[in-house]
């Protein structure tokens, strides 16, 4: 059944764009993460415009944090302080992002820088998961010269104007989730990422956060910018397709739910190792493309 | 005056009677792009009006245009450079049609010389895409082509060498198909006679592709209502979100 999507100007096959959507939710439920570096370069490969598939993406990752931040809140697994901070850069940084959005539009580079931050990201990330995973499964043993890491990072900790953040249980100065955020939002801008396996691995590695109100956290964080960015998207590229998010989230916010269901019953290592390969297979499938000599030389840009 | 003027200048026409009249018809007016629409295939058909009412044993040839609106574009051309392919260089044309398709009785080459073909833009060697920037004439037929091609294969431009059929050479017809991504606008359809490699008969008709319904509501919207739009796109997910999470924890309850 085909779908006729009004800002995309195409049509495109709705069941298929639905249990894309659930195939992401599922594993957004799954690992926790927003699913936008899936959902994003998914769409792209289908032949949805570049400008529209980041749009459209950000609203499956609000909708697909909602179900999380609604666990964590009733957990008190958020540090509200700490999440306003990290959202008050987050927001700062989509509004850079946006600008830096247009630029690289009209210079005609968007889809280069696109496709070369997802490699360098996803790249470096899966390597590290894998590398972590094996680790924890007994695959690989660790090097004799890893030290223990310390707690706090020492530039981390050396930034001025310390404010307590009681939840977390730290010390630190407002400027470095600021900063976090501030990357985040650029990122989520730019590449229709939430940003949630940047910002998990930076609190726990960069500022030492209590591990029980990590994932609560970035994922406040990730719900308060990604719904910025929709709208930040909608008010200057006007690239927002409404159907195709309808689209997506019917299929992602119920794939959410039964991912988190999966959670349960397999083994949290094993999820890591999978995640991990599946961040690595996006990754040389970007890295192909902008290497491979690609099907269209030539494009063209509405003026 | 203004009737005088007319007479002098339909006599001559009337009293000549030697060139034929082109009564063009297309099977809808407006294309109406909808939740379904997957493309559309529009029959343009009409009848030739011979003077004396009788064809002649040769009956001339007919060729069919459907063009798009005009849209400024700027086409974007890829090389490999340190190992990625990334856009290179660019040039702009100031009048590319967003839909082109010609459908002729017999390919347009075996019936009008180049001048001819270039003057009434029939043919895609011969649109006017006014490239603008005052490049190199080789770098501009370079990217005139990638772009021909590149329409050419997503359907947006299409030449039909027989694409038109004549019956009892009076009656012309022939079927052009909108592929679902063409612009917006209005479309013209324009229809040319031609015998002995010269036109002698052209007439023209307006087609509007717009969207309907809820699509043009949607487009609409987005376009003016811009801040209403993001704030409807930011709620749907929450709610679709919440009404997931309740529903799943009242099963698992």
């Amino acid at each position: 059944m085909d779908i006729y999507l009004p800002i995309a100007g195409m049509s495109v096959n709705a069941p298929l764009i639905v249990v894309l959507g659930l195939l992401v939710g599922i594993l957004s439920g799954m690992f926790g993460v927003g699913g936008g570096f899936l959902t994003t370069p998914l769409l792209i490969f289908y032949g949805i415009p570049p400008s529209v598939a980041v749009a459209s993406a950000t609203t499956q990752i609000t909708g697909s944090s909602v179900s999380g931040v609604l666990a964590h809140m009733r957990r008190g697994g958020v540090d509200l302080r700490m999440g306003a901070v990290m959202i008050a850069g987050g927001l700062g940084g989509s509004l850079a992002g946006a600008g830096l959005f247009r630029l690289l539009q009209s210079s005609g580079q968007i889809d280069t820088v696109i496709g070369l931050l997802y490699v360098l990201l996803l790249g470096s990330i899966g390597v590290l998961m894998l590398r972590d995973a094996a680790l924890a499964l007994g695959w690989i043993e660790p090097s004799a010269s890893a030290s223990p890491r310390p707690r706090h990072n020492r530039w981390v900790a050396g930034l001025p104007l310390r404010w307590r953040f009681y939840a977390s249980g730290l010390y630190l100065s407002p400027i470095a989730p600021l900063a976090l955020g501030f990357v985040a939002g650029i990122l989520t801008v730019l590449l229709g990422i939430g940003g949630g396996f940047i910002l998990v691995p930076a609190m726990i590695y960069l500022f030492g956060m209590a591990a029980r109100v990590v994932v609560g956290t970035s994922l406040v964080m990730i719900l308060a910018v990604s719904a910025a960015t929709t709208m930040i998207h909608a008010l200057t590229t006007e690239a927002v397709d409404i159907v195709l998010a309808a689209l997506l989230l019917v299929g992602g916010v119920i794939g959410a739910q039964y991912g988190a269901l999966l959670t349960t019953r397999l083994k949290p290592d094993l999820l890591r190792l999978s995640l991990a390969v599946i961040i690595i297979l996006v990754a040389l499938r970007m890295a192909f493309g902008l290497t491979y000599r690609p099907d269209e030389i030539f494009s063209i840009e509405y003026l | 005056m203004w009737r005088a003027l007319l007479l002098f200048t339909l006599v001559p026409l009337l009293l000549a009677q030697a060139s034929p009249k082109l009564v063009p018809d297309i099977s809808s007016r407006s294309v109406e792009i909808q939740y379904s629409f997957t493309g559309a295939e529009l029959l343009l058909f009409g009848a030739i009006l011979y003077p004396g009412g009788r064809p002649p044993r040769r009956p001339p040839d007919v060729v069919v245009v459907l063009k798009g609106p005009v849209q400024p574009i700027t086409v974007r051309e890829k090389q490999k450079i340190a190992g990625i392919w990334m856009n290179a260089d660019s040039n702009r044309f100031r009048s590319a049609p967003g839909f082109y398709a010609v459908a002729s009785s017999r390919p347009i080459d075996e019936l009008v010389d180049e001048r001819t073909a270039a003057i009434y833009e029939l043919g895609l060697q011969n649109l006017q895409l006014s490239p603008g920037g005052g490049a190199q004439p080789d770098k501009e037929r370079r990217f005139e082509a990638g772009l021909l091609d590149l329409r050419r294969r997503q359907g947006l431009y299409v030449e039909d060498p027989d694409g038109v059929e004549i019956s009892e050479g009076v009656l012309y017809r022939a079927r052009i198909f909108i592929p679902s991504q063409v612009p917006v606008g209005t479309f013209t359809a324009e229809t040319f006679l031609i015998d002995r490699g010269k036109v002698i008969a052209a007439a023209t008709k307006e087609i509007t592709v717009d969207k309907s319904g809820f699509e043009r509501f949607v487009a609409e919207s987005a376009d003016r209502y811009s801040l209403l739009y993001g704030l409807v796109a930011v709620i749907l997910p929450l709610l679709l979100g919440w009404a997931a999470a309740e529903l799943f924890r009242r099963r698992g309850a």
